[in-house]
């Protein structure tokens, strides 16, 4: 189905109805708007429960009989488990604080998309089903039975939530929607009622250790292909290593970077700056993916495909790790690493050897941003950079919600680019930092038949670039993650074509000036540099 | 739900009035609603609310999931902020702290204007305005009450009343009133504005239930009976003081003739203490738990523990050289075992 023209999707009714409720509100699974059910063989192959195959638009979706217990156990069993969980059941207000903070909110006008209303599709249940009040008063108290057309509900709106946390940041209590949803789909991953999108890749990073299911030849020759550009465009020959033993550093990126336009020359940022500063470092080809699927599906997933960073960690003999550039990977590392996966005693606290910088904010994970990495690197004068060589580019800068909701990285990033550009400008307030607006297409929603609703749910992001944009003449847009490079894109080539989305290290190998590198006449991309910034480079 | 919903708390409201005017009025059921029904709403109460809380602890906190609204600490010659990204127990108490005091996130609320596909935010402050004098007023007048609980009456609760009534300037048209208090006016103004809001905001009204009208409506109520008996249809005020000191000293008796008035106000009262910890006002100690709030952004410093780590299946390294080994081995990859034993 082909996305309706930006004209029409600009208008969007924020006004729900006076008089009908929005549990009578029928529910309707509009083509573009929802992913494609899970492979049942991939839900399968990780061991997931019942894998089977079903169509989100059917009647009938292929439910166990006991599906309605195994539910409520579900839920009974996480209440008891997550605090979170269970105070966030008991505490909303309903203030309607987070309603107007959901991108997917903005984009589509949809009330059940309000952050406060996605959590009540749920919560509605743990009334009716759990509580003495709910159970009397059903109606009065907000309080529903679990039914199908209650399971379907869930199905459609927590795989149109992208788990960003904005909402968490508005509300007086902290509760976070994403923590709500996460809860809600690992419900459904009980019933085999995951997406494709999210559990192909899950088996694929169990089995290949990447989510394309790159095998290890095949990600090593492609890591070939871009040190071939590489040679072309800079004139520097590199060296690669992979699964190599008894180097000091694992680097582990998201494999989307090594195969997509526009990743690869993020990727091939990533090989220019270590080369430049000697690192002694390594890919894996078992741990070649940051980012992790099993977020999406359930918190067992999840930390199943972690335990590949500190298992080859492990097994490579390596001091500490260092993390490319992405979301929701930074979030898990973050978070939850450390806790489900560690203690990584075998590991040092990470320990720049260029600048003898430690890092002491990381000293238990041991795993180390590449952003905080630069910027220390920066800091100490560590590289040689030429700024003019992104003279061309007028830069504002895309903070992914994870590192800023969930660990809060945001001036790193900001001080690598203001040191490799010389046009920065911020979008405006309340679209930045903490405010972020995300992507559209975070949480395991960047697929393609979900077109629809990654434009709507984009939109907010978009309006804020298009406004930079238009006031500053801003061009570029960088973004410190995989799922933004791919997202992002076709985001800007529908709201704001102009635009074009680079990823922070690729503007730091573009002004690398490295040993032995050739005239610089194009940047890692193949395309020529404007004329009048060799200029102004001469003239300095 | 939404409109309709109001409908049934105002319906219930009154008839939680009617009650003990029935009672009182008709029946004379004074030590009822004297004494049985506060007895009863304290302990329900109270009950209620420690196995609340309890129940709540009894979950644990498996993952340390702050939300970060600041510069995280990273190197030290980058600016964290301490308080909207607190790294250890002291920064999360100052974050704590300003959230219970100050609504510090609702202070950030901004309001969305949408206009053809462009989205503008503005500031929004009202909620967080009228919700800090709505809980502060609240508090004031809880307080001063405990002039009916006391004897002598401590020097805050005199303290307080003299501050709050420091503002009777006759304000015009009532200008006669007696000792009129700031906090009973701003309480039922700030109560009426939550109210009203949640009618005139569309999408706050459409999320509305029952259960949302109904604290407030009772809460306006309250203060309105209160507002009542104080300065147009007075009570026994010095009755009221036996009965209310019988309550706490254990020994407590219905005197005749207080005013019916009295006892509406009691029973809302009641109503409403019973009606809290199976209800949302829960959020009151609620917020004290809640993990995206009271934790420290440090679990990259400091492990975490989570009480109940599941074991799981991975797929380690051997099982994927296994697989692969032939590939890696064509590919001029490491292997862990060479291909000669790995292949028969
Ligand atoms: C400590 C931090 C607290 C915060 C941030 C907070 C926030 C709020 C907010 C935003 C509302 C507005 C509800 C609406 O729009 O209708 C509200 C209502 C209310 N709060 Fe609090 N509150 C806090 C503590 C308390 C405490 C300690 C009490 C003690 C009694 C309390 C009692 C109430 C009551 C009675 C209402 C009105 C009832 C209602 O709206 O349903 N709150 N609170
Ligand atoms: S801001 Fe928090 S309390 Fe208010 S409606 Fe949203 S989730 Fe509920
Ligand atoms: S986490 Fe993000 S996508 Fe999900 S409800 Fe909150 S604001 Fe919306």
């Amino acid at each position: 189905m082909a996305t309706p023209k930006p004209e029409i999707l600009s208008q969007v009714n924020h006004r729900p109805p006076w008089f009908t409720g929005w549990m009578d509100k029928p529910l309707e699974i509009k083509p573009g708007t929802f992913c494609y059910a899970a492979n049942p063989k991939s839900v399968d192959y990780v061991g997931l429960p019942h894998a089977h195959a079903w169509d989100p638009t059917a009647e009938d979706w292929k439910l166990p009989p006991d599906w309605k217990n195994i539910v409520l156990n579900g839920m009974r069993d996480r209440l008891k488990r997550f605090r979170s969980f269970q105070l966030f059941m008991d505490i909303c207000v309903r203030c309607g604080a987070c309603a107007d903070k959901c991108h997917f909110f903005i984009g589509t006008g949809d009330p059940r998309n309000m952050p406060v209303l996605r959590a009540e599709l749920l919560r509605s249940v743990y009334r009716g089903e759990f509580t003495l009040a709910g159970q009397l008063m059903a109606r009065m108290v907000g309080a529903r039975k679990l039914t199908e057309k209650v399971l379907k509900e869930w199905w459609y709106y927590f795989f149109q939530c992208t788990e960003c946390r904005r909402c968490s940041v508005f509300c007086p209590y902290g509760i976070d929607t994403a923590e709500i949803t996460i809860m809600g789909r690992e419900l459904l991953n009980l019933l085999g009622l995951n997406i494709d999108w999210i559990a192909t890749p899950v088996a694929n990073c169990f089995r290949t250790g990447n989510h394309l299911g790159l095998q290890p030849h095949t990600y090593k020759e492609n890591a070939e292909f871009l040190l071939a550009d590489i040679a072309e465009y800079v004139g520097v020959d590199i060296e690669p290593h992979f699964n190599r033993k008894g180097a000091e550093i694992l680097f582990i990126t998201p494999s989307g970077d090594i195969f997509a336009d526009p990743g690869i020359y993020t990727y091939m940022g990533y090989m220019m700056l270590f080369d430049h500063i000697g690192l002694d470092y390594t890919w894996s080809t078992y741990a070649s993916e940051g980012g992790n699927f099993g977020f999406f599906t359930s918190n067992e997933m999840m930390k199943r495909l972690n335990a590949k960073m500190y298992a080859e960690a492990k097994r490579l003999g390596v001091k500490w790790i260092l993390g490319g550039e992405c979301g929701h990977m930074w979030r898990v590392i973050n978070q939850y690493m450390d806790t489900m996966n560690g203690p990584a005693n075998f590991l040092e606290a990470p320990k720049s050897p260029i600048t003898g910088t430690v890092f002491e904010n990381a000293r238990s994970t041991k795993m180390v941003h590449i952003s905080e990495f630069t910027a220390d690197l920066i800091r100490h004068g560590k590289l040689k950079l030429d700024p003019s060589r992104n003279d061309h580019l007028r830069v504002t800068f895309h903070d992914s919600c994870n590192p800023a909701r969930g660990m809060g990285m945001l001036e790193e990033p900001r001080y690598v680019i203001e040191n490799v550009c010389n046009h920065f400008y911020e979008m405006p307030e309340g679209t930045i930092k903490e405010q972020t607006f995300c992507c559209g297409g975070g949480a395991g929603l960047n697929a393609g038949e979900y077109d629809l609703a990654r434009m709507q749910g984009g939109m907010p992001r978009a309006s804020a670039v298009r406004y930079v944009h238009e006031k500053f003449g801003v061009n570029t847009l960088a973004c410190v993650c995989a799922v933004d490079r791919a997202t992002l894109p076709p985001l800007m080539e529908y709201w704001a074509p102009e635009v074009k989305v680079v990823g922070v290290t690729e503007l730091v190998a573009n002004a690398l000036v490295m040993d032995g590198e050739n005239e610089r006449e194009s940047n890692l991309r193949g395309e020529e540099l404007p004329i009048e910034v060799m200029d102004e480079e001469t003239e300095e | 739900m939404g409109f309709p919903g109001f409908v049934a708390a105002f319906a219930a409201v009154i008839v939680l009035m009617v009650i003990p005017l029935v009672g009182v009025w008709a029946a004379n059921m004074t030590t009822f609603f004297g004494v049985v029904v506060p007895y009863a709403a304290i302990a329900i109460f109270l009950a209620g609310l420690v196995i609340r809380v309890i129940k709540w602890g009894q979950s644990p906190v498996p993952f340390r999931i702050p939300t970060t609204c600041g510069q995280e600490k990273s190197m030290p010659w980058i600016k964290t902020n301490c308080i909207d990204n607190p790294t250890n127990n002291f920064t999360v108490l100052i974050r704590m702290a300003l959230e219970i005091l100050c609504f510090r996130s609702l202070f950030r609320n901004t309001a969305m204007d949408f206009r053809e596909g462009r989205v503008y935010y503005g500031s929004a402050k009202w909620l967080w305005l009228f919700a800090l004098a709505f809980h502060y007023s609240f508090l004031v007048v809880l307080l001063r009450h405990l002039r009916f609980f006391t004897d002598p009456i401590p020097f805050f609760v005199t303290l307080l009343e003299n501050l709050d009534g420091f503002f009777e300037i006759g304000l015009f048209p009532f200008t006669w009133l007696p000792g009129m208090m700031l906090s009973g006016m701003v309480l039922l103004g700030a109560a009426s504005y939550l109210f009203l809001r949640r009618i005139v905001i569309p999408q706050v009204r459409y999320i509305s239930l029952t259960n949302d009208w109904f604290p407030l409506l009772l809460i306006i109520h309250i203060a309105a009976t209160g507002v009542l008996m104080r300065y147009l249809i007075k009570v026994d005020i010095t009755a009221v003081k036996e009965l209310t000191m019988g309550i706490v000293t254990f020994n407590a008796k219905a005197p005749e003739g207080i005013g019916v008035l009295f006892y509406i106000h009691v029973f809302l009262v009641g109503t409403l203490l019973a009606y809290f910890p199976f209800s949302k006002l829960m959020h009151a100690p609620g917020i004290f738990l809640s993990p995206t709030r009271n934790l420290a952004n440090n679990s990259r410093a400091v492990r975490h523990v989570n009480p109940w780590n599941p074991k799981v299946k991975t797929h380690d390294y051997e099982e994927y050289e296994e697989e692969f080994r032939e590939l890696m081995v064509e590919a001029g990859l490491p292997v862990d075992k060479p291909l000669e034993e790995g292949a028969e």
